[in-house]
């Protein structure tokens, strides 16, 4: 089950033709679709694509009243290999993930697929996770459309824009036999907007006629001599295929502009930022009007040469606005340019700042170094760049340009601390709060079952000293973070294990690599344990099972312990991991328990036992648990059913305020408060109302020896007739014995009230 | 400042909204809202966000544009124009900012998204402390003065209150006084109704959420009739409760006397607090022993000139040599445990009625040093070297104990523990710390006359020294370290200030790298 429902919000894939729809951007596109007569859907989860799997999982009954049929994919790669339904049989096809981390798992088939070229519409969704918010390297798909002659779109962000890429996507794929990508970056993933709907179709083709009556055509097949003339075929047949589809339906668009000698070029993508930016400069209106001419490339791959020269003719110089690097684009428009002879000047890269995300504010930046060379009477009569400050200090603060930052120094980070600071924003304004607001990386939830894992293993290295430890993709990486500083390294989903492959000596310590239940799945039985069996590993495998592919949503996975009515799940990773030959396993079935966390690590650290060993360490996932489990004991509670309701507490008096528990438990319920106390200046912790009553730091406490002020406070929701005479008579002794106890104390008191 | 300003936007530009939200706070819930409540009321709105990874605890910010369809005209072929509106809030172009926590509100601010020509700041003033400032050893909450006092500058409005609190007295969530604030700023061409509509229409927790939305609209008046903003107090510290006119009980009346007549009246708050711990802690003639401690500094502090300095000796050692005197141990938490006020405490944390069944259970794990320090000296010495009965207790002690105060069982255990009280003074563990308060008083004393300042700050090293087990054995050590160097630097004339800056290092983190650091860095040796 999934953490966010659609179940509400695909009603709207219902719509009646001619509706306008107001939704996010991944339900936009579900309806595209859906309207494009698909065949099937597959994907990967991840962000910011994780929702689109997710609205397709509760569109089901939808999906199936039109004859779709989707699937989660086992990864990226069988997502892609997915799409060879569309190979020899007329069916439109779709996948999604997240990239370019998806996409480097998918390229061995997207390689294929693109070689041998596509009978039925293929249409790949990829959310670029590029910029601010993304949760991994930055990189450009753009590099694997060019590389293996995919089309890339790249709309306008707007949800009729980027609904019509899926209608055009898959024609075009069609006209031109070739697998298309569809953009889509993290803002336009979660932009609320609207579009007008078409009428849902039903595929013209079906899976089912494609299994009866089966076609094969060898020349399709990635077989030499039949790949060699793939090679041709896609630059002598499909690539003028392509390029005549987007010039008679002119997916790129033209927008004049009353200063013709200069003019910009950019993604589609990028359009609405550069538009807001040109506003500033006074260069442009709220809907679109532009003084400078404009060429928006709603195609970023291929590029077409003769709208660029068509678009060049007669102009000074262009600036072209591409994301990120390198400078394809760039390089590209300086090829068409001067193999034609035509003289305007590309500008880019050289204006702009060559890495990271355009803002606004950079892309303000940019557009005024174009302008103050070459029109610098227009920017002298536009709005200031800087914004209005005070005049009393306007002196004190430095120019609001931001200062770039040289890659080298975010490079050169070694202490997680340090990474913590170098996620932070720029500091640019409000210099006075530098040092004073505390950065906000990422953690685990409340009452998350990985905590007590890496408090655990915190121990176990105050015991046996550091080890060398291998992290991989998901929640689990959070660990990196303060405050448990854990994990070395991170190399790609399911990767742990592999990454600690050359660790592999004789020596004092062993390692150690984490990996989660996700990751495993995904490719980490075979690429981790199945190759640390193979290889005789002598280290230390930790697996996370928490029930779901926790990172991404919780969705579920082969070994999800919950009924789900489309997929076959319960599928235990130990016994996974034993029918690939691991002999030395341990399932910790109650992560909580810090103690037999502790010694079933130190006991893989330390056994005498030579080759693998894996330590699957198996509670529910928090979030998941939680939105399960509260309404059913609301339920109990109303029904008169007997409930213990827990929370946990800290005494304040007995807390010492030396945070030795958060150090190790990091929990964002365990916070601090005012000690109450004169005599006790430093504040102690605390634990808030978000407490789900886990009860890892009362553990941690337990297991470090730390100090005695944690309790577990138990409510009994309806209680038997019993249980209410044994209250009574306790509270009776009990209050006896503390009136006493509090006689004496107030026979030695200076003040009335006693606490 | 304008309370009823109005934004509609215009033809030009759209009204632009940030929200900065963490993690779980219902942050996109407060948007959907805004747009829900835009688009019934003939507005176009586009909101985006950049979730990623920051949906777990981290920050994420939301922005939102909005323009009036009244706004919209049509191009000469018929169609509409539409608005191209931004995917992110732009520096100084950002109308109304909404922050769901005060260091959000410092974020919003260190982005350039509030300022002063534009921006209302909406900011709950509640803090969620993030977890750098929690693992501090010491204290290491950010400064929300300085935050406050920026957001009054940077914005052009700005509208603060504990919305938190707010929201849980109202049976809801934050998101909701947030939504009703901003009804309340009236900045949005929107009336209170439409407000409350758009939160009938989301149909979930709607009454708790009318409750919590109308108690967020009537936080915006409230801020207006502005009581003072930064209020001077650390929100980290106690005051101590003045000195009673009489002592609670008879018996200690005589010490309380003693206070009020030999002590500098500006200690004797602080005094009252010391001598009660130590009286709660042992008995009367402990309490007894403090002040004959306390006026042996106090005479040294007269001596060294300690008026013009408004005995400031006195005033701190009041406070650490009751915190030193009630060293934590077995003893102490038992007694606090089983506190009936204790009791009603732990029932209003989960807001249980005073019928209903509730109870806790302790986690205690004491160490076989703990279990030695109860015993006497000489029985120590005698019982460690016999390695039966070291096993013995030892497995005794086991894995710890899981004790219910609640029960008759537990709490006569817990009282039984307690009443150790009496033999505290013969055990091992009082002579350790009875010595090691005599040496430090002592030198506290021969410094005062040769360096005030460092003897105050020899004083103040005591708050190092806190705990139980290893946590009070780390703190012992660096408070030991700290006394070594009041003894190296002893000769310097900024010797005081050193110190200090040892002290300040020793909190910043639990395995004493900043101390080490700070030791390297004045060329103390090794």
């Amino acid at each position: 089950m999934a953490e966010r429902s659609f179940a509400a919000e695909v009603q709207q894939l219902r719509a009646e033709p001619g509706t306008v729809f107001r939704g996010e951007g991944i339900l936009a596109v579900t309806k595209a679709l859906l309207e494009s007569g698909v065949g099937y859907v597959a994907g990967y989860q991840g962000s910011p694509i994780s929702h689109l799997m997710d609205v397709l999982s509760d569109a089901q009954p939808i999906l199936k009243e039109l004859g779709v049929h989707f699937e989660p994919s086992a990864s990226e790669a069988t997502a892609a290999a997915t799409l060879s339904a569309s190979v020899m049989y007329p069916i439109r096809g779709a996948v999604t993930w997240k990239s370019t981390v998806g996409t480097n798992v998918a390229s061995d088939a997207l390689s294929n697929l693109a070689s041998g070229g596509v009978t039925g519409g293929a249409l790949i969704i990829i959310g670029e996770d590029y910029g601010e918010g993304s949760s991994i390297m930055q990189e450009r798909s753009h590099a694997f459309a060019m590389k293996s002659q995919m089309w890339l779109l790249d709309p306008r962000p707007n949800l009729t824009s980027i609904t019509q890429a899926v209608h055009t996507g898959f024609a075009l794929s069609e006209a031109s036999r070739t697998p298309v990508m569809l953009q889509m970056r993290v803002r336009s993933c979660h932009v609320h907007g609207s579009f007008v709907t078409q009428e849902n179709k039903r595929p013209a083709f079906t899976l089912k006629e494609a299994l009866e009556s089966p076609v094969r055509d060898t020349s399709r097949i990635v077989l030499p001599p039949a790949a060699y003339l793939h090679e041709h075929e896609k630059i002598l047949d499909r690539w003028p295929a392509a390029v005549r589809y987007i010039e008679e339906h002119q997916l790129n668009e033209f927008f004049d502009g009353d200063i013709d000698d200069l003019g910009i070029i950019m993604l589609g993508g990028m359009y609405n930022n550069t538009l807001r930016a040109l506003m500033a400069h006074g260069m442009a209106d709220l809907f679109g009007n532009s003084r400078l001419p404009l060429y928006v490339m709603n195609v970023a791959y291929p590029v077409i040469e003769s709208e660029v020269l068509r678009f060049c003719e007669g102009k000074k110089a262009v600036l072209v606005i591409e994301e990120g690097q390198p400078e394809y684009h760039e390089q590209t428009l300086h090829t068409i340019v001067g193999r034609a002879g035509v003289r305007t000047t590309i500008h880019g890269k050289d204006m702009l700042t060559m890495a990271g995300e355009y803002t606004v504010t950079e892309l303000k930046k940019g557009l005024a170094a174009f302008l103050d060379r070459y029109r610098p009477s227009a920017l002298a009569q536009a709005k200031p760049l800087a914004w209005v400050r005070k005049p009393e200090s306007a002196s004190a603060v430095p120019a609001a340009a931001p200062v770039a930052k040289a890659p080298s120094t975010q490079i050169a980070v070694t202490s997680p601390q340090a990474a913590v600071a170098a996620a932070a924003p720029l500091r640019l304004a409000a210099p006075e709060l530098n040092g004073i607001v505390p950065p906000r990386p990422p953690g685990f939830c409340v009452g998350c079952p990985e905590r007590p894992i890496f408090s655990a293993m915190t121990l176990v290295q105050e015991q046996l000293g550091q080890h060398h430890i291998a992290g991989d993709i998901g929640c689990h990486l959070f660990a990196a973070m303060p405050p448990f500083h854990i994990g070395a390294s991170t190399m790609g989903y399911g990767l742990g294990a592999s990454s600690a492959a050359a660790l592999n000596v004789d020596a004092s310590k062993r390692s150690i690599a984490i990996m989660g239940d996700g990751g495993f799945w995904h490719n980490g039985l075979t690429s981790g344990i199945g190759n640390a069996v193979f290889n005789k590993a002598d280290g230390v495998i930790v697996i996370v099972d928490n029930n779901y592919s926790a990172a991404t949503g919780g969705q579920d996975i082969l070994s999800s312990r919950a009924d789900n009515t489309h997929r076959s799940t319960y599928h235990a990773i130990e016994t996974a991991v034993r029918g690939v030959g691991v002999e030395w396993v341990r399932t910790v079935r109650h992560t909580y328990d810090v103690t037999t966390m502790r010694n079933t690590l130190n006991e893989a650290l330390t056994t005498n036992y030579k080759g693998p060993k894996v330590v699957i360490a198996q509670s529910e996932c928090s979030l998941n648990k939680q939105r399960r489990v509260k309404p059913q004991i609301a339920a109990a509670v109303k029904r008169g059913e007997r409930v213990v309701k827990e929370k946990f507490g800290v005494d304040a008096a007995v807390c010492s305020g030396d945070h030795a528990c958060i150090r190790l438990s990091g929990c964002p319920s365990l916070t601090l408060k005012n000690s109450g106390d004169p005599l006790k200046p430093d504040p102690v912790a605390h634990v808030d109302d978000g407490c789900v009553a886990c009860g890892h730091c009362g553990e941690v406490a337990d297991a470090a020896v730390l100090c005695p002020s944690f309790y577990r406070t138990e409510w009994v929701r309806n209680p038997s007739r019993w249980e209410r005479t044994v209250d009574t008579w306790r509270r009776k002794a009990v209050g006896w014995l503390q009136q006493r106890q509090q006689r004496a104390l107030q026979a030695r008191s200076l003040y009335v009230e006693v606490l | 400042m304008s309370s009823t300003r109005t934004l509609g936007g215009s033809a030009q530009r759209p009204i632009t909204i940030a929200v900065l939200a963490m993690g779980g706070q219902g942050g996109g819930v407060l948007v959907d809202w805004i747009v829900d409540l835009a688009e019934h009321n003939g507005y176009l709105a586009q909101s985006t966000s950049v979730p990623g990874v920051a949906q777990r605890t981290g920050a994420t910010i939301y922005y939102i544009e909005l323009f009036a369809l009244s706004h919209l005209s049509a191009h000469a072929n018929g169609q509409t124009r539409q608005p191209v509106l931004a995917l992110m809030p732009v520096p100084g172009e950002v109308d109304i900012v909404i922050c769901s926590e005060l260091m959000e509100a410092g974020r919003a601010m260190q982005r350039g998204l509030v300022t002063p020509d534009r921006t209302t700041l909406i900011t709950s003033t509640h803090r969620d402390f993030a977890t750098l400032e929690k693992v501090v050893p010491g204290n290491g909450i950010a400064d929300h003065h300085a935050v406050l006092s920026a957001a009054q500058k940077h914005s052009q409005r700005f509208i603060q209150a504990d919305m938190q609190s707010l929201a849980k007295s109202s049976g809801s969530v934050i998101s909701a006084v947030l939504f009703g604030a901003l009804s309340g700023a009236n900045e949005l061409p929107f009336t209170p109704t439409a407000y409350e509509e758009t939160v009938q229409r989301a149909g979930v927790g709607v009454q708790a959420s009318l409750k919590a939305f109308a108690a967020g609209a009537k936080v915006v008046a409230q801020a207006l009739a502005a009581a003072p903003l930064v209020d001077a107090a650390d929100p980290m510290a106690t005051a101590p409760q003045p000195l009673p006119q009489r002592a609670a009980s008879a018996a200690v009346e005589p010490l309380r006397l003693r206070i009020e007549t030999q002590f500098p009246p500006h200690a004797h708050a602080m005094l009252g607090a010391g001598l009660q711990r130590v009286m709660e802690y042992q008995d009367i003639a402990y309490g007894t022993e403090y002040l004959d401690r306390m006026q042996a500094v106090y005479s040294a502090d007269q001596n060294a000139g300690g008026a013009a300095r408004g005995f400031a000796a006195t005033a701190e050692c009041a406070r650490w040599l009751a915190v030193a005197m009630s060293y934590d141990d077995v003893i102490r938490v038992a007694d606090l445990k089983t506190r009936p006020a204790r009791f009603a405490r732990v029932r209003e944390e989960i807001g249980a009625p005073a019928g209903e069944i509730v109870g806790t259970v302790e986690f205690f794990h004491p160490r076989l040093e703990e279990i030695y320090g109860l015993l006497p000296p000489k029985l120590v010495r005698t019982i460690d070297g016999i390695g039966w009965v070291r096993k013995l207790l030892t497995l005794a002690i086991g894995d710890g104990k899981r004790i219910r105060p609640h029960t008759l069982r537990g709490q006569l255990m817990l009282q039984a523990m307690a009443g150790l009280r009496r033999w505290r003074r013969h055990s091992l563990r009082h002579a350790t710390e009875t010595e090691h308060i005599q040496a430090w008083m002592d030198k506290v004393v021969a410094t005062l006359p040769v360096d005030y300042a460092l003897a105050v700050e020899m004083i103040v090293c005591r708050r190092l020294v806190k705990g139980y087990s290893d946590t009070h054995a780390r703190g012992s050590s660096k408070f030991d370290q700290l006394m070594r160097a009041a003894t190296l630097l002893a000769l310097q004339s900024d010797a005081a200030e050193q110190l200090r800056g040892l002290r300040t290092a020793a909190l910043q983190d639990a395995k004493g790298d900043a101390l080490r650091a700070k030791w390297v860095q004045l060329g103390l040796p090794a």
